[in-house]
Parts: C-alpha cells; sequence; structure tokens
C-alpha cells in the first residue's frame, strides 16, 4: 500500500530505488540531454520584431535583422506599429532628422578625404531654424549609404517581402493616425492588434523592440 | 579541390548585402555544388563563418588576398 502511494507520489518503492535508482538517474539523465538536443537542432529559430520607429536611419535595424535572419533560415514576423507604419508605405518617403541627437555624425560625402573627416557641429537652434534642414541632412545620409554599399531601405524591405518575411501592422495605429489600407504595400500579411502579435511573439526565440 | 558552380561578385557591398546575396544565389544551386563569393567588407569573414553554421552549408574556405576576401561556399 505504501509502496503504491510512493509511486503514485513520483518516488519509486524504497528497496527498488536503493537497487536501481542511480542507474535509472543516469540513463534518465543521458536520454532527456540527447533528445534536448535533437529537438533544438530540428527546431527552425524565429524571431519577432516590434518595429516602432519611422526616420530613414531606424529603419535600418528591423528590416537588416529580418531579411538576415531569413537568410539564416529563421522564421520571422516583424510588427509594425505608430511610427513604424512609415515603412510599409507603398512610397517611402523616410528622412533622418539630426535634431536633438547629438550622437549623429554630420559628415559631407563628397569632396577631399580631409574635407570628408570633419564632424559639422551645428547647433540644434541653426537645424531647428533653418528650412529645409532635414530634407538637406536625409540626401547627405543617402549619398553616404550609397557611397559605402549599404542597402537602401526600399531594398532590404523588398528581400524581406521576396524571403517570405511576415509583414504585419497594426490597426489601430492605421484608424489613430487617419491612414487607409490603400497607402501601405499590399503584400502586408495581416493587420492586427497588440492581442494577436504577443502570442506569436511568446513562441519566438529572439524578440526585439525596436 | 571543387569545382565552382557560380560566382558571386559582392565586392563593395556592406552588412547585410554579402549574406543576402549569397543566399540567394545558393538557393539557386544544386545540392553539392560551390559558390565563390568575393567581398570587401571585412565584417564578412565572421558572417560568413556564421551563416554557414546556421544554415548547414559547408564553407570550404575563407581566404583574404590583400583587401578582398574570398569565399567558397558548399551548398548542403
Amino acid at each position: 500500500m505504501s509502496n503504491v502511494a510512493e509511486m503514485s507520489s513520483g518516488k519509486l518503492p524504497n528497496e527498488l530505488f536503493q537497487k536501481h535508482g542511480a542507474t535509472l538517474d543516469a540513463w534518465f539523465d543521458e536520454r532527456f540531454t540527447k533528445k534536448l538536443k535533437e529537438l533544438e537542432e530540428s527546431k527552425t529559430p524565429s524571431l519577432a520584431i516590434i518595429a516602432t520607429k519611422g526616420t530613414m536611419d531606424w529603419a535600418y535595424p528591423p528590416f537588416i535583422l529580418a531579411s538576415t535572419a531569413s537568410a539564416l533560415g529563421w522564421d520571422v514576423n516583424v510588427f509594425f506599429t505608430f511610427y513604424g507604419l512609415e515603412l510599409l508605405k507603398k512610397e517611402l518617403h523616410l528622412e533622418v532628422s539630426p535634431l536633438g541627437n547629438p550622437s549623429m555624425p554630420m559628415k559631407m560625402p563628397f569632396g577631399p578625404k580631409w574635407f570628408q573627416g570633419i564632424n559639422w557641429n551645428i547647433p540644434n537652434l541653426v537645424m531647428a531654424g533653418v528650412p529645409g534642414f532635414e530634407k538637406v541632412a536625409t540626401g547627405l545620409m543617402k549619398k553616404t549609404v550609397k557611397n559605402c554599399g549599404v542597402a537602401s531601405v526600399q531594398e532590404l524591405r523588398d528581400v524581406c517581402i521576396e524571403a517570405g518575411v511576415n509583414l504585419v501592422a497594426c490597426q489601430m495605429t492605421v484608424d489613430l493616425f487617419g491612414y487607409t489600407r490603400d497607402d501601405f504595400i499590399p503584400e502586408i500579411k495581416d493587420w492586427v492588434g497588440a492581442a494577436t502579435f504577443l502570442p506569436i511573439a511568446q513562441k519566438s526565440d529572439v524578440c526585439l523592440f525596436i | 579541390m571543387s569545382t565552382t558552380a557560380q560566382e558571386l561578385d559582392a565586392r563593395g557591398l556592406n552588412c547585410p548585402l554579402p549574406i543576402l546575396r549569397a543566399k540567394k544565389a545558393i538557393n539557386g544551386l544544386q545540392h553539392g555544388q560551390v559558390l565563390r563569393i568575393r567581398a570587401t567588407d571585412p565584417g564578412s569573414v565572421k558572417d560568413f563563418d556564421a551563416f554557414c553554421k546556421a544554415t548547414g552549408n559547408e564553407l570550404v574556405s575563407s581566404e583574404q588576398n590583400g583587401g578582398e576576401y574570398v569565399f567558397q561556399i558548399r551548398k548542403h
């Protein structure tokens, strides 16, 4: 009777355990480690990204990581919300704003080497006051990107689409910002809310908020 | 010595383009065929190593010639 009680509580009967316990333990540990390794090796890794920024510089991290992960054979989901939705527009009009960003180098992508090396320290007051400053900064950044052999945002987005990355858009933001679905690329997989994306993120090996 | 089935010129391209272009080229290869890649991005040395480990393709060789890197990848 006591043996049955012990077994049902997950313990082996005393005499059995004394005789075989160590062997069983060793067998289980070995089998478990092997099985775990098998499962890990056969599993397709997955990445979930929440893209929330809509400037040209911040468009890069989600698209670089998503396209690279897809090249590695991973399953990738990207949820675009708030300003991140800008990255899914049919026509990309992304700009970069150096205003209030002291970490952004202000260098010229043309001219002799000594000239290109100068980091122009432009006061915030000037950046804020000069009309079209962001347009100029964006133009310079695009030129720098091209010079350095870095892909354009459009190119990386195309790779993501081609590789079957799931691009999902936040329906709430569409309503909030007064957009219509026609403003966006038709390759968007779904229009969803947080409740749909969270379970996807939960099952992902890597989850990033950008 | 393995014969190269396809060449990929990734010179002048920066992360992650060499990997993305290589992946695309490998997709068009048959099992066992070799892709030869030329690149100038110093980061591509570690990236191609990691890429091959993750995708199960074989990194046959990884060499440096001056400012150029040459990789040979055999499709799994």
